[in-house]
């Protein structure tokens, strides 16, 4: 079973789109939050929640079962996932 | 001013001080679309591969080109978002490794 995939992202950012692209080409279903698009309260959640995960706050920020995913690894991603 | 005109008056800017557009020019132009995004949205050009606050003076350091820059390029051969890069990473010579954050988290207003 796929593990549950989230991804931190901003709407500019061109490893974001990368990493969604790849999710996408691997069949991956995901849902995803460009934070950039937030504002106020909205978006200050979203940033502790990111922070969470990750402290730097840097996108993307992929969550991939229980692992972290930190950029558009795409090895890093295809491991979490246990696809070649 | 669109993606290509943005394309054109960097290039000419920036090579002479060496720094290249990275050769995937799909990649520069969504970078360079991201740039048009922002400076529309915030009035400046705050790299699109962060998070701006919108206050012009705390993102000082993220406004393209960043104050990292020079060092993420002497360092990995490529800019934190991949846009510029140096000679030797666009000929493969350099590998294209994941270029970490570098700004300090202390000057990260969120």
């Amino acid at each position: 079973m796929q593990p549950t995939v989230k991804a931190y992202t901003l709407s500019t950012c061109s490893h974001c789109k990368r990493a969604k692209e790849l999710l996408k080409q691997l069949g991956v279903t995901f849902e995803y939050t460009d934070v950039d698009l937030l504002s106020g309260a909205e978006r200050d959640a979203m940033i502790a929640e990111v922070k969470k995960y990750n402290p730097m706050c840097t996108f993307p920020t992929l969550l991939i079962g229980d692992k972290v995913i930190v950029g558009a690894n795409e090895f890093a991603i295809r491991d979490a996932l246990g696809v070649k | 001013m669109n993606a290509e005109e943005l394309y054109r008056k960097l290039k000419e800017m920036q090579e002479p001080r060496g720094y290249f557009f990275n050769g995937d020019r799909e990649r520069v132009n969504d970078i360079l679309e991201g740039l048009l995004t922002n400076k529309e949205r915030y009035g400046y050009m705050c790299c699109p591969c962060r998070l701006a606050s919108g206050d012009r003076q705390k993102d000082k350091d993220i406004i393209c080109p960043c104050a990292y820059r020079e060092r993420d390029v002497a360092e990995y051969g490529s800019c934190y978002c991949n846009l510029y890069v140096s000679r030797e990473w666009n000929e493969g010579k350099i590998p294209h490794a994941y270029v970490p954050e570098r700004r300090p988290a202390d000057r990260t207003p969120y």
